[in-house]
């Protein structure tokens, strides 16, 4: 897998694009590399393996954006959190599908996809995350 | 040059530091000479350096180095930024670009995101309230009244500040620092030389710095930035200060949270007591440890390249007694603290009156 798919955010968001949110595992250390690296960040090994992770996990912080960068004015108010996966570790990305007002710190949330991809570089389609 | 008119800059100082964060908003990048030359400086080497909002903090700390090395003598650090020709929104994305692009920037998240992420945790942590946050914006604002340099020279009231409109929850508009231009800069030399040029120099005793993950998400904690308690420790320890013997601080306010998680960060106050240390009126200028003087970023402006010496200029006149109406009289002992993005970079300088 590690031949067709190298250990690159590229290669991580192909498998967003098969609805797959995947990490590379070290294979020495056993550490979970998200996001992927070709090179350990804790023991140095360049020997990783594909893992596929539930996507399930607790809200640790948000916000609610309402001034945007100019390719998100079209969606703002929007809100974005960062996830701390069951798997172990934090994402960031929006949070969907959720009154604003009924979103708290510590609520459960699973990934989703969406199946768009941009015209222009990065050719990277987005994941979010909803209440279970 | 006021406050060293013996100095020909371009005879008597050998190098030039520029603290620059972004060409995308003059589509003018290479800025060590263009400064240079714009300056009548050629032809002596000149360099820029990029650690986003604490890119001049950086530049100060390599005109140390290139002074405590030996290989020059007097060296011009400095910063600049210019920003406010260019809509919110195209300033929100340069600003962006600190951040972490593949998790943070695609999913839209802004740098007030970014701050507006680590005060919701910092309230959930701690019940950190948006009133305490809001007094910061009116310390800053009263401090940033008096300060003639100021961008913004007026006073807000804590209900104006409450009421502005939201930039990213629960950060509002007098949550934010300001779209600045601006330029700072210092003459640094061994103290020895100092003599022939002025009669109140200002001695820096500590220089901490230190990185963090450049996203957040990866960070194990969302409440402290490390790389601020790291670089502060660091400058504590080389000059030989604790935090209860400073008399003034400026710290990077770039959003009202950022000064209440330094007071945690520099020791001024335990983990979590930040929002209190604000709400007793600790930080005030007639308080036990006056803080932004200057207005902050908050108040006196955010040119992001120019903020860190900018700091440091602040107490340069705070130290030598001329801070006019905001001067904390008899000033001995300050520090400056500053941040680049989101906390991946921070620059704690501490300084001592000669």
């Amino acid at each position: 897998m590690s031949e067709t798919h190298p250990f690159t955010i590229e290669s991580f968001y192909k498998f967003v694009s098969e609805r797959k949110l995947m990490a590379a595992k070290c294979s020495k250390c056993g550490t979970l590399l998200l996001p992927p690296r070709p090179v350990c960040t804790k023991c140095l090994s360049t020997d990783f393996k594909w893992v596929e992770l539930k996507g399930k996990g607790k809200l640790l912080s948000y916000t609610v954006i309402h001034v945007s960068p100019m390719q998100f004015q079209s969606m703002a108010p929007y809100t974005v959190g960062i996830v701390e996966l069951e798997d172990g570790p934090h994402l960031p990305g929006m949070v969907r599908d959720v009154e604003p007002e009924k979103i708290r710190v510590g609520m459960d949330l699973i990934v989703d996809f969406y199946q768009s991809i941009p015209s222009e570089w990065p050719l990277w389609p987005r994941y979010f995350f909803r209440p279970l | 040059m006021k406050g060293a008119p013996n100095l020909n800059p371009a005879k008597d100082v050998e190098a030039l530091f520029v603290g620059h964060m972004g060409e995308s908003y003059e589509h003018q990048g290479h800025t060590g000479p263009t400064l240079a030359d714009w300056a009548g400086l050629l032809p002596m080497p000149s360099m820029r350096l990029e650690s986003a909002c604490a890119s001049s903090g950086a530049a100060l700390r390599t005109g140390i180095f290139a002074v405590l090395s030996g290989m020059h003598d007097i060296v011009m650090v400095g910063g600049v930024e210019k920003m406010t020709h260019r809509t919110t929104p195209e300033v929100t994305e340069f600003l962006a670009m600190a951040s972490d692009f593949p998790f943070e920037q695609w999913h839209g998240i802004t740098f007030p995101g970014l701050y507006a992420l680590m005060a919701t945790a910092h309230m959930h942590k701690y019940g950190t309230t948006e009133e305490q946050m809001a007094m910061v914006a009116v310390k800053n604002h009263h401090n940033g009244a008096l300060n003639p340099k100021a961008h913004m020279q007026k006073e807000v009231t804590l209900e104006k500040a409450m009421s502005s409109r939201v930039i990213a929850w629960p950060l509002k508009l007098y949550d934010c620092s300001l779209i600045t231009d601006g330029a700072s800069c210092l003459i640094l030399t061994r103290p020895d030389l100092a003599k022939k040029f002025t009669d109140t120099p200002v001695h820096i005793i500590g220089s901490g710095q230190a990185s963090d993950a450049i996203g957040i998400y990866e960070r194990e904690e969302l409440t402290t930035l490390k790389a601020g308690r790291l670089a502060g420790q660091e400058a504590y320890r080389m000059a030989d200060v604790k935090p209860k013997d400073l008399d003034i601080a400026e710290v990077h306010d770039c959003f009202t949270i950022a000064e209440i998680i330094a007071y945690e960060d520099l020791d001024l106050c335990k983990p979590g007591k930040g929002g209190s240390l604000i709400e007793e009126g600790s930080t005030t200028l007639d308080g036990e440890i006056p803080v932004n003087t200057s207005g902050g970023l908050k108040s006196k402006g955010h040119p992001v390249g120019a903020t860190g010496t900018a700091q440091a200029y602040e107490i340069y006149l705070q130290l030598t007694e001329q801070a006019e109406r905001r001067q904390v009289s008899g000033a001995e002992i300050a520090l400056s603290h500053n941040v680049g993005g989101s906390g991946a970079t921070a620059a704690v300088h501490i300084y001592r009156r000669g």
